[in-house]
């Protein structure tokens, strides 16, 4: 298969291109919600028609209901969302949770509302400042038919929106291991469940979500029981190929900007564009973008074909994009000089956009040493 | 079965015949490859039966027409030979500047008679050609070349001095920048085909850093070339270099791929144990290295397809070759001081250190890195000139 978008995912692209540039634009989304405080941080109005598209669909089979396409496919709408900085659930539901879900009895109970745009899911998984998936160490104690879950969770995006949280805990094994660990679908008014949730600098939120001795039936368990990392690591391939993307995106969108500004803004006489040293940051910045966005089509392609070599290409793809996000919005507010560093321009709402999408399930850093130690290092 | 599910499994089962078992063990360096010619020097009989059991099938140069000696596949089958050659590791059979950039050049400027002679000449490793573009006064600024070629009414006089020309002393043809017209710099340079055996050609080998001396300097000194020796039209030959450079590009690119699959860091585990802060930099090239193997793949796919920004190559060679740089100055770190050993046998005659030296011209031939840069910025991202 060639490395580059077949005609029907060009077409895919377009549509979602001109969608999200009408519907999902930084001024009328996420300008809006943050500037009226909204508690969501995102519009259910734009996920509901997320659904009519037929996007939140994407990766659910045509069995379950939806389009049966890819992570290629999928990718290519949070390259628009990312581009457009559009608030939406669509990363964590209908990428991450729809592929932990999917085909499994969980789905048949959640996956109709995401279907729908009527339901919106979250995932729990981080309990410190850093992802460290196998570091785990909430508890899942076995309670007459089904589980009773106590413990703390972070940094869970969109967690106090959520209809439905995925919970990752221990019902063996200790902190450090893979082995042990199972998920849950647990629904958001289960008793014993409170969340905080709070804005992070990219105007989403995220909550910390305080479990109680919740209780949950035997029929959460997403899965099998002591073999959550099966589930989790599904889920994680599809979350991080998608926030690569969406760090494509983010990163475009900034490029774009720039390189327009660059050409426009007028110093000592001439186009600030004109300037060899800006020509040949602006340069370099193109090639990494490009290579990032290479890394990342692979990687998406590698897990539609269930190939052994996705999970390395997904962690070079996350760690190669957020590299490539982050030099994009650096360079971008600083070629912009005073005006980048304004509310009213966009510029450094990409900058923010991108710390938080980075840190999302393993900043660079971590995938970089992830990459060494899956390759024998 | 797909047609090229079933090219695969007949292409597997070609190379599993035909590819001899030492043409499977990786290249050491430049000098291992069968670079052909009139007097080719062959390391052994497997290396010559491979190059010539490829040559007969048109498979040195898969994708060029069959008329022209080459292996008529389309993109997706010279992909899959490629992966199916990558699989057992068989080597490249043919290194030619032939065919990575005098070829290209020709299909599109060529005549068809030359198209006939040359490319097939080409395909079977006959001629070995080298690159006279850079002259003294004309490195960065090509379309400064000097070196002349006088109207003679039955064949062009030439006379000057081109430098860096890569194995002159090897080579048995030229493909040469010549000075046709005063009138104008970019509209007054033709493309010329020579002998070297022509009278009045001369080379002198250039001792580098390295030790090594795979550049010479290439001297002129009224050398008759017939008229038919001409690619594409009088004074037009900037369009055909500025082709062939595209090629050329596109070939020290894929230096950025290094050799085989293993990452680097599994190549140098040892020396990383005990120093984390080498570890740290070795697994950010090995993220880099990896990425930028996507993007080759992405990018001939799309070059294949007609897809490809023409000023892409100019992208991927600053990359490839920057990449190349790093990863040597990583094998140095990790080799310590054993790296620093210049003759000894155990060094195989410092070869850690003169190659790391070597890939400090990568970002220099072909165009340098802030040539490169400067082309990407105004073609591709559209940025004013100064």
């Amino acid at each position: 298969m060639p490395l580059y978008l077949t005609d029907d995912q060009a077409m895919l692209r377009d549509t979602a291109r001109e969608f999200m540039a009408e519907q999902g634009a930084i001024k009328t989304q996420l300008r809006h919600w943050r500037d009226i405080s909204c508690k969501d941080g995102f519009g259910h109005g734009l996920w509901k028609q997320f659904a009519e598209m037929g996007f939140t669909g994407i990766l659910v089979s045509e069995a379950e209901g939806g389009l049966g396409l890819g992570h290629v496919e999928a990718g290519i709408v949070l390259e628009e969302i990312g581009r457009n900085l559009t608030p939406s659930p669509f990363l964590v539901s209908a990428v991450a949770f729809v592929e932990a879900v999917k085909g499994k009895a969980a789905g048949e109970r959640w996956l109709p509302g995401i279907l729908s745009g009527d339901t919106v899911a979250a995932v729990a998984l981080d309990e410190g400042r850093k992802h460290r998936p196998e570091q785990i160490e909430m508890r899942a104690e076995r309670s007459g038919n089904g589980f009773m879950l106590s413990g703390e969770k972070s940094f869970v995006v969109q967690g106090g929106s959520a209809d439905v949280i995925l919970v990752a805990a221990r019902t063996g094994g200790a902190a450090g291991e893979t082995d042990g660990l199972t998920l849950f679908a647990v629904e958001k008014d289960a008793a014993g469940l409170s969340a905080a949730s709070e804005r992070t600098l990219d105007s989403a939120m995220a909550a910390r979500l305080s479990f109680d001795k919740v209780a949950v039936d035997a029929d959460a368990v997403v899965g099998e029981v002591d073999q959550g990392w099966a589930v989790l690591t599904q889920l994680l391939g599809a979350g991080r190929a998608g926030a690569a993307a969406e760090m494509v995106g983010v990163a475009s969108g900034a490029m774009d900007l720039t390189v327009d500004y660059l050409k426009q803004r007028s110093q000592f006489g001439v186009p600030i564009g004109s300037f060899q040293s800006l020509q040949h940051r602006a340069a370099h910045l193109y090639g990494e973008l490009e290579i990032a966005r290479a890394a990342t089509l692979k990687a998406q392609q590698l897990l539609d074909e269930g190939s052994d070599e996705a999970e390395l290409m997904v962690s070079v793809a996350k760690a190669k994009a957020g590299q490539a996000a982050r030099l994009s919005v650096q360079e971008g507010v600083q070629m912009h000089g005073g005006i980048g560093m304004t509310d009213e321009h966009d510029i450094g709402l990409y900058m923010k956009r991108d710390r938080a999408l980075d840190e999302l399930w393993g900043d660079a850093n971590y995938h970089i040493d992830r990459v060494a130690r899956l390759t024998g290092y | 079965m797909t047609d090229l599910e079933t090219f695969r499994a007949e292409t597997r089962a070609w190379l599993e015949a035909n590819c001899p078992a030492e043409m499977r063990e990786p290249m050491r360096d430049e000098s291992d490859a069968c670079w052909g010619g009139r007097n080719p020097e062959y390391k052994n009989d497997a290396q010559k039966l491979w190059m010539e059991r490829m040559a007969e099938r048109g498979w040195t140069v898969p994708d060029w027409p069959k008329e022209y000696g080459g292996g008529g596949l389309s993109p997706a089958e010279t992909k899959i030979l490629k992966q199916e050659m990558a699989r057992i590791g068989a080597r490249n059979p043919l290194m030619s500047f032939g065919i990575s950039m005098l070829g290209p050049a020709l299909l599109k400027y060529g005549n068809e008679a030359q198209k006939k002679r040359f490319l097939t000449e080409i395909a079977r490793g006959e001629i070995r050609w080298c690159q006279g573009y850079s002259e003294p006064g004309a490195g960065s600024d090509l379309a400064g070349l000097q070196t002349s070629a006088e109207d003679k009414g039955d064949h062009f006089l030439v006379n000057g001095q081109k430098v860096w020309t890569s194995y002159a002393d090897k080579a048995d043809w030229i493909f040469c920048l010549v000075r046709t017209s005063k009138e104008s710099k970019h509209n007054g340079i033709s493309f010329l085909l020579f002998d070297m055996a022509s009278p009045g050609v001369s080379t002198k080998p250039i001792l580098l850093i390295s030790g090594y001396s795979p550049f010479c300097e290439t001297f002129f000194d009224d050398v008759q070339v017939p008229k038919d020796q001409l690619v594409g039209e009088l004074n037009k030959g900037w369009d055909v270099a500025k082709y062939l450079l595209g090629h050329e590009r596109e070939m020290i690119s894929g230096m950025g791929l290094g050799h085989g699959s293993v990452t680097l860091g599994d190549k140098a585990k040892n020396a990383l144990a005990d120093d984390p802060l080498l570890r740290a930099d070795v697994a950010r090239f090995d993220v880099d290295a990896l990425a930028f193997k996507a993007m080759s793949e992405r990018f001939i796919d799309e070059l294949k397809a007609g897809r490809a920004h023409p000023a892409q190559p100019s992208m991927m060679k600053y990359a490839g070759t920057e990449l190349n740089k790093r990863r040597h100055e990583l094998v140095m770190a990790a080799g310590g001081s054993a790296a620093l050993e210049w003759e000894s046998e155990a060094s195989r005659g410092g070869k850690d250190a003169r190659e790391w030296l070597r890939t400090k011209a990568n970002s220099i031939e072909g165009g340098t890195s802030e040539v490169q840069l400067n082309i990407v910025a105004k073609r591709i991202l559209g940025l004013p000139g100064a």
